[in-house]
């Protein structure tokens, strides 16, 4: 395709899901510059066929691990945005589990510096919610605010001291970011790495039990309703989080919860499946097929406002070992479109604006960023979809260093065909751009 | 067969073979010169990640009396200690064109893992809590020889089940072989799950006892105190220790099965251990027998399908 210099992009007949907008509708939609313009001026656009095809503005995951700084064998910030560009992703929100940890205002500034150069993805940081994440001492929260984090978690580890927690959440309602909670109580999880049932017990694999998770869900509750903290809940994976979640919100709580397209598709039989293939390890774990379906009921009812990747690349070497010594993680930034699809679309559970709501609307509500949708003047941030597109997993075409997905081999329908942030294309035809 | 991973995936047939095949092996070990040439020129590595003597010393034997050549090869400490992934392992040994491999590891799922990289056979000596198929068939075999058939025998499995790969696999050829199998332990180291496979679950010893025919007594780690999964090992003795008390609960003629090595005074007492009704000491002679026909079922060649 021939590209005219700085004229600018007409996408022709396509249909827009804007969530932003409540908007579901047939549209030519034009990209100025940068920005988003409207059509009826007379230039020089360069057209684009969206006949079949969907655009949603600004996807954004705000749960992935670009492990930069400190693991770049397992991803970097570059790896970490072009998988996110191929998936179709126009945000993103990073973990600061790396190492160093991500818990003063600089790391925080550099992040998005990066993004910046690189102009791949736009990168949101969360920081840490306590020094080095060692659960001890308050990071400066405000500080990191300033400086750019849009919310705060000690992912990969839980808040174990309810006293820190309860500082935490009684500062954030100065700050207006969330805490996000990875919920887990370590005592009853060690030595756990896949679901506590009946599979585990057959298997003899350590089991984490659902109750690790929705114990650790009600005492953060409860401390949210003490001092009126955001909280949000990470990966919710277990029938008691649901219901403290639903005690939150009839109390009017400030408290909101992710899920991640594995607990939506998969289930602790998969690791049987895998014969102990580690690709299958996660935390939190697969669960059964009653709990999944639970979690799916729970994102129809909007008692999940957001899905998210939790985005865990490993390197090779570390998912050829021993199923215990293994990590936990799924690279999920590549399959994230065609899971939520296969799990939602496919049989029409939710509407498409509906399930875009959770991957645009809902994350940018709980962590209080503006968009406004696709009005002239908006960051031209938006992704092409081809809702009837089937195609088969393969980890090892990621353009993330993790090429660990126990989706490999999986038959898919719904995949992004083309990314454009800030008015440049980021990715087209599954090929990134830069 | 191509490898002997677990026994929940073995058809009743395999089982009754290996059983028949095992008590031909028996038959050889009575015999005063042992040593048959069958595995001639075949080289078998047990690879031990985690020591057992016991174990190794019994497939070391059970190899050598069939005249195949045995490398003892121990590794400790964790794959990621030492830098290597199960594929280098794998490969390591593919290169030494050796025929066979018997591996031990603390981590369920290794022997698995290896036989999906590894053309030769792999035998499963004990792989985390997952099985220990070897130790299921010589208890099933030890079982038959008293009992004559395990069909409608009552068994109970006693103690740490839920972290056991001996009871793992017990339950699996029991239930093949038409046993009825009730575990008893404290309740939280009792696979609560395995009622979905028929399998009756309590903690009730009385119970478990009640009628019992046989009756197979795990060893109890130390380590599940201080995983706080048990109060003293003088309590759980008191309610879950084979004393000659317990005992007189099953069956008068019941036999008692350990897959050794006994913690005497804590889940048997030594009286039990000596008693008449012991079947430790065949055990042990079964378990080379039981070995013998593994290796000859999968290495022996030409002889399975
Ligand atoms: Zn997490």
């Amino acid at each position: 395709m021939s590209s005219k210099d700085e004229t600018g992009w007409l996408i022709k007949d396509v249909r827009v899901i804007d969530p932003f907008r409540n908007v579901d509708s047939i549209e030519d939609v034009c990209v100025d510059g940068d920005k988003i313009g409207s059509a009826s001026e007379r230039k020089d656009y360069v057209p684009v066929d969206g006949q079949g095809l969907w655009l949603v503005p600004r996807l954004i995951d705000m749960h992935v691990h670009f492990r930069e700084p400190g693991f770049e064998n397992k991803e970097d910030l570059q790896s970490g945005s072009r998988a996110a560009a191929a998936g179709g992703f126009t945000a993103v929100c990073t973990m600061p589990n790396t190492h160093p940890v991500i818990d003063i205002p600089s790391l925080i500034q550099w992040q998005q510096d990066q993004a910046k150069n690189m102009g791949l993805v736009h990168i949101f940081p969360i920081g840490a919610i306590s020094k080095g994440q060692q659960g001890q001492e308050l990071a400066d929260l405000y500080q990191m605010t300033r400086a750019g984090a849009v919310g705060f978690s000690d992912d990969g580890h839980a808040v174990m001291d309810a006293r820190l927690m309860r500082a935490a959440l009684s500062y954030s309602t100065t700050l207006g970011r969330p805490i996000i909670q990875h919920a887990e109580d370590h005592e009853l999880t060690a030595g756990g790495v896949m679901h506590e049932g009946s599979i585990s017990q057959q298997m003899g694999l350590g089991g984490i039990p659902e109750e690790a998770e929705s114990v650790m869900v009600w005492r953060d509750v409860e401390l949210a309703g003490l001092t009126g903290g955001i909280l949000h809940v990470a990966h919710v994976s277990a029938p008691g989080s649901l219901e403290a979640l639903e005690y939150a919100k009839r109390r009017n709580l400030r408290v909101t919860a992710e899920v991640s397209p594995h607990h939506l598709l998969l289930t602790d039989a998969a690791i049987r499946e895998w014969n102990f293939n580690p690709v299958t390890k996660v935390n939190p774990p697969l669960r059964t097929e009653g709990t999944r379906q639970l979690l799916i009921q729970a994102v129809r009812q909007g008692l999940i406002p957001v899905i998210a990747s939790d985005h865990a690349p490993h390197h090779q070497d570390e998912k050829e070992l021993p199923y215990d010594e293994a990590p936990f993680g799924i690279s999920g930034l590549e399959t994230f479109i065609g899971a939520i699809f296969s799990v939602f679309m496919v049989d029409g559970l939710i509407s498409p604006l509906d399930l875009f709501r959770r991957v645009t609307v809902g994350p940018h509500k709980v962590l209080g960023i503006h968009y406004p949708g696709l009005t002239p003047g908006a960051p031209a941030d938006f992704t092409l979809i081809d809702p009837q597109m089937r195609w088969v997993v393969d980890g090892k075409k990621f353009y993330s260093r993790g090429k660990n997905t126990p989706l490999q081999g999986t038959r898919l329908q719904g995949r992004s065909v083309a990314t454009m942030v800030n008015g440049e294309w980021t990715m087209r035809d599954q090929e990134v751009l830069k | 067969m191509q490898d002997l991973l677990d026994l929940e995936s073995l058809s009743k047939q395999d089982i009754i073979g290996l059983l028949d095949l095992s008590q031909n092996m028996v038959e050889i070990l009575d015999r005063p010169i042992k040593k048959v040439p069958t595995l001639r020129g075949k080289a078998i590595v047990n690879l031990f990640f985690e020591p057992s003597t016991r174990t190794r010393n019994s497939f070391e034997l059970a190899a050598k009396y069939l005249s195949a050549d045995v490398i003892n090869v121990q590794k400790s400490g964790s794959s990621v200690e030492k830098g290597e992934t199960l594929w280098d392992t794998a490969r390591n040994l593919a290169e030494m064109a050796v025929d066979g491999v018997v591996v031990r590891h603390q981590v369920s799922g290794v022997p698995q893992q290896l036989a999906d990289i590894l053309d030769v056979p792999v035998i499963n000596a004990g792989d985390g809590s997952h099985e220990h198929p070897t130790q299921g068939l010589l208890d099933a075999l030890t079982i038959t020889q008293a009992k004559g058939s395990l069909a409608g025998l009552k068994v109970a499995i006693i103690g740490d089940v839920l972290h056991s790969r001996v009871a793992r696999s017990d339950i699996w050829v029991f239930l093949a072989l038409g046993a009825d199998v009730v575990v008893s332990g404290p309740p939280a180291l009792l696979p609560q799950k395995y009622e979905e496979f028929g399998v009756e679950v309590t903690a009730d010893l009385h119970r478990a006892l009640t009628d019992a025919d046989v009756i197979q007594v795990l060893r109890l780690q130390r380590e599940r105190q201080s995983s706080k999964e048990l109060p003293s090992l003088w309590e759980y003795h008191l309610r879950w220790g084979i004393t000659s008390h317990s005992l007189s609960w099953a069956h008068p003629d019941a036999i008692v099965l350990h897959p050794g090595p006994q913690n005497r005074g804590v889940e048997i007492d030594s009286e039990i251990i000596e008693s008449s009704r012991s079947r430790i000491l065949p055990q042990v002679r079964n378990g080379v027998a039981v070995r013998m026909a593994v290796l000859f079922r999968l290495l022996g060649g030409g002889h399975d399908e």
